[in-house]
């Protein structure tokens, strides 16, 4: 990518995964900017508060991907947080479809009129936007949904995260040589296992495990097989862009036989273009922002509420443990007091988990009713808007050519 | 290329039988009646009255009472072509017709039966007859200006004959017209691949300047599995495109050959096509588009008319190959939009039977019917992609191959030209010599060497005028055509994406209230 890129301030985006974030007026949080230099984003995230604990009712400031991460991690870490579901880490940007296509593009530029270079290249481009645009909302929804959580908003290093006016690069660096991702780690390689050995005694983690275990691996295919069907259906799209492209050529071409009996066709296929192609693209987008980037939001967030259940799970195992050693510690007389405070901190652990985890679960539940709802309303309404387009613009396309 | 003015490329072959079918009984439904009631005014009156010549159909005698029996006097002798016992209503139109046009260039201009015309003649009464003159002179002339004719080819019901090494597949061919020099209006015969092959054959020899006369069939030779129902349908549609581009040509349409395989029920088997099966006919199709750069002579002319059409043949072709290129590509990712919308569809289905919010469950399930009905969609455009632009495509592509053979060929009458005149001159050169040795023995051959290359050079120069003259009028009428067989065919595409559109709305709209009632 040559050159810094940077989105236009004021990015009207529905918040399109996660709803009603932002409702609380004492902390607001947005990414308005974002730059893309080379391989990193500079994102620059905004924060308005009411709340005594910041320094300043309103400041900016600089983040990278990488600070989100840290902040994710941080926060993973935080034993105080274990009975919460903790908001998925937002996702690497990834530039490498657009970035490809603008290489080959580069690459077949002598091959290409001038103006259909200049055509795919603003199509590239736009693609270029999109990509852009969707980090930004994923970053953005990170951050809000941490911000409009009781618990996480207080946290010392969220704070830190939307104060601190230099860079977290030093910080981001102790950190790893201190946990060294050790725990997450550990709970990627060992939750399904885990989760499913453990004897449930609670109806309702007993029917959230099952749920929650079938449902993430479904989500998971669909999400995959989301992606494979907008990648082909922005292949069409792109077909219909260099059909459109030769037909143009043709039409314009003074060198043509056609050009003499097709007279207004470089008019409609111009018109062509943009009925077809460009709705085509519109209709490919609006399926995976809508569809398929839901899915792949709640693939994440599916595998957070896992994450819950996983360390209740674990709390449970550790509970377990504690009175095995009890009893071990009272047939031998020895250092029962200890034991039997283990077993009491153990107890409360596991107590304050499974309340905890029983609401957010709850809260899980209709958070995620509510998101489906709205993106499968707004994808349906944005498809039929661009089909009824298209198909006025073909009736259109198809009296001009017909009169002719 | 199915061109032609006021006529309508037949339908994809699923609609098409029914809507022969309906057309077939009105046809003849219409004629029987009109054949009841004329039949015995005709026979009865002709035997008693004398037969009055007639030159045009003036007013005046011709329609007065026996004038109508007169008519059908003029009708046995100068119609033989049609068998007495049909469509009497039709070889009166007929008649009147071929009365009027006389100065027309030989081409058959035939309208339908003017019903109107030929039952008002009936009526005896002297007072209606100055208007019922009037009134068909009139709508001669209106139709004789209208320049319609019918003549629809279909391709269809491809069918298995036989078993084993001998199996072949059989197509029917149906052909519906209004021409006079068929014996019938709708009319179907059987052929089999073998049978287009030997009516390429016979015809390509006699009409080596006519551009659409190419078999065109260069991808379903060989490689294809022929007995897939993918593969049987794209060469039904070729077959179907061929006829309907050798028909379009009215020289081809003249040929008997032709008619001959429209018609007849029993064709010869071709025997000679055995050898144009397989490798032999990639070889004689890749002639034509082996007519690549052979050009490298410049024909000396005033005109460079030909100079520059080549040149826009040439770029056209490029730019139509691009096209096609991305018409394919596009057919491509079609057919994967189809499958992994199905594939999609299945997943969904499978989170909605887990998800455990009931109207979710109930909205994810309908959701993976709407992308099943999407992957319809997809499929059935897919099928319009390929059969309505791809094979256009791909057909034009080679024709203007075809077109350059046709230069190429002018290039060659050229040569021949040249030749012949540089001997000429060589003999004269020969002559002057033997004057000036004085060998008057060797005088006279030299002599008759002389006058015949002159009458060779000559008719060499007649040849290239009439081959000049015969591919400029032929590439005139086949840009005509491909820009009017175009413009079809981007209507038809464009009809077929605003249908798959309808639809997708109305599959949306299906959805929505779902999607609203998630609770």
């Amino acid at each position: 990518m040559t050159g810094p890129y940077s989105c236009c301030s004021c990015i009207v985006f529905v918040h399109s995964v996660s709803v009603d974030l932002n409702n609380d007026a004492s902390l607001v949080i947005d990414i308005p900017d974002a730059l893309c230099e080379r391989d990193k984003v500079k994102f620059t995230v905004h924060t308005k508060t009411t709340l005594s604990s910041f320094q300043k009712p309103e400041y900016s400031v600089q983040r990278q991907h990488e600070d989100f991460i840290w902040l994710h991690d941080t926060i993973v870490e935080t034993e105080e947080y274990a009975g919460l579901i903790i908001p998925p880490a937002p996702p690497k940007p990834d530039f490498e479809g657009p970035r490809e296509k603008m290489h080959k593009l580069g690459e077949g530029e002598s091959s290409m009129t001038k103006e259909e270079y200049a055509k795919m290249k603003q199509e590239l481009e736009a693609e270029y936007l999109a990509v852009f645009k969707k980090t930004v909302q994923v970053h953005e929804v990170f951050l809000q949904r941490l911000s409009s959580h009781p618990m996480f908003r207080k946290d010392r290093n969220f704070q830190i995260f939307l104060e601190y006016d230099q860079d977290l690069t030093v910080r981001r660096k102790n950190a790893k040589e201190m946990f060294g991702g050790f725990f997450k780690n550990m709970v990627k390689s060992a939750d399904e296992v885990l989760i499913s050995g453990v004897k449930e005694v609670d109806e309702f983690f007993e029917q959230e495990k099952n749920f929650l275990l079938d449902y993430s691996s479904k989500i998971k295919d669909a999400t995959a097989k989301a992606e494979k069907m907008t990648r082909s259906h922005k292949n069409v799209a792109d077909d219909y862009n260099h059909i459109s492209g030769a037909l143009n050529n043709i039409a314009a071409d003074n060198n043509t036989a056609f050009k003499k009996h097709l007279e207004k066709c470089a008019e409609v296929f111009e018109k062509l273009r943009v009925s077809i192609s460009k709705v085509e693209d519109r209709m490919a987008s609006d399926q995976e922002l809508k569809l398929t980037e839901l899915l792949r939001y709640y693939t994440r967030d599916i595998q957070a509420a896992k994450d819950l259940l996983y360390r209740r799970a674990r709390a449970l195992a550790d509970y377990e443990n504690s009175n095995k050693a009890l009893d071990k510690a009272r047939l031998k007389g020895k250092d029962v007091a200890q034991a039997e405070e283990n077993q009491k901190q153990c107890l409360q652990k596991f107590d304050k988990l499974s309340e905890s985890g029983k609401k957010e679960l709850t809260s899980f539940k209709a958070r995620r009713v509510v998101a489906f709802r709205k993106n499968l309303i707004e994808m349906t309404e944005l498809e039929i808007k661009h089909a009824k387009n298209s198909v006025s613009l073909l009736q259109g396309s198809i009296e001009v050519l017909k009169s002719n | 290329m199915s061109g032609g003015c006021g006529r309508n490329p037949p339908p994809f072959p699923d609609d098409e039988d029914q809507e022969r079918a309906e057309l077939d009984t009105q046809v003849l439904d219409s004629d029987e009646d009109d054949e009841d009631d004329e039949g015995e005014d005709i026979f009865t009156g002709a035997r008693s009255k004398a037969i009055t010549p007639t030159s045009a159909p003036d007013e005046g005698d011709i329609f007065s009472e026996e004038g109508s029996y007169v008519r059908s006097d003029v009708h046995h002798t100068t119609n033989g072509l049609h068998s007495d016992e049909e469509l009497d209503l039709f070889t009166e139109a007929t008649v009147e017709l071929t009365l009027t046009n006389t100065t027309s260039q030989g081409r058959r201009e035939i309208i339908g039966p003017t019903v109107s015309a030929c039952n008002t003649t009936h009526v005896p009464n002297s007072i209606l007859k100055p208007s019922i003159v009037t009134k068909t002179m009139e709508e001669l002339k209106e139709e004789e200006s209208g320049d319609q004719f019918e003549l629809n080819i279909a391709v269809t019901n491809p069918e298995k004959i036989g078993d084993g090494m001998n199996a072949y597949m059989s197509y029917k061919v149906s052909t519906q017209t209004t021409l006079p020099m068929f014996l019938n209006k709708t009319f179907s015969v059987r052929r089999r691949f073998s049978d287009f092959l030997g009516l390429y054959e016979k015809i390509s020899a006699k009409h080596s300047l006519v551009v659409g006369k190419e078999f065109l069939m260069l991808t379903l030779v060989g490689k294809e599995d022929s007995s897939s129902a993918e593969f049987v349908e794209k060469r039904r549609a070729a077959l179907e495109r061929y006829l309907q581009r050798v028909v379009a040509h009215p020289s081809l349409l003249q040929d008997p050959d032709v008619r001959e395989f429209l018609e007849r029920d029993e064709l010869p088997r071709a025997v000679n096509t055995q050898a144009l099966s397989g490798p032999g006919l990639l070889k004689m199709i890749n002639r034509v588009s082996d007519a690549v750069n052979k050009m490298t002579i410049k024909i000396n002319e005033s005109d460079n008319w030909f100079e520059s059409k080549l040149q826009e043949v040439e770029n056209e072709e490029q730019l139509l190959r691009r096209l096609h290129a991305a018409v394919d590509s596009l057919v491509n990712h079609r057919k994967e939009l189809c499958s992994n919308t199905v594939v999609f569809s299945k997943s969904v289905a499978m989170l909605g039977s887990v998800e455990e919010n009931s109207a979710l469950s109930r909205a994810l399930s309908q959701l993976a019917e709407v992308e099943d009905k999407m992957e319809q969609l997809h499929q059935q455009q897919a099928f319009s992609d390929f059969f309505i632009l791809a094979e256009l495509l791909a057909d034009y592509v080679r024709l203007l191959g075809a077109v350059r053979c046709c230069f190429e060929q002018r290039m060659k009458v050229w040569q021949r030209l040249q030749e012949a005149q540089s001997t000429l001159q060589k003999k004269r050169e020969a002559e002057a010599k033997l004057l000036w040795a004085n060998k008057p023995e060797k005088l006279q051959q030299a002599k008759d060497d002389i006058n015949e290359w002159e009458s060779k050079v000559s008719q060499y120069e007649r040849d290239f005028e009439r081959v000049t003259c015969t591919v400029r009028k032929e590439v005139l009428r086949f840009e005509k055509e491909k820009a009017r067989d175009f413009k079809q065919h981007i209507v038809k595409y464009l009809e077929s994406l605003l249908h798959t559109q309808h639809r997708l709305v109305k599959c949306w709209e299906a959805f929505l209230p779902e999607a609203k009632a998630i609770a």
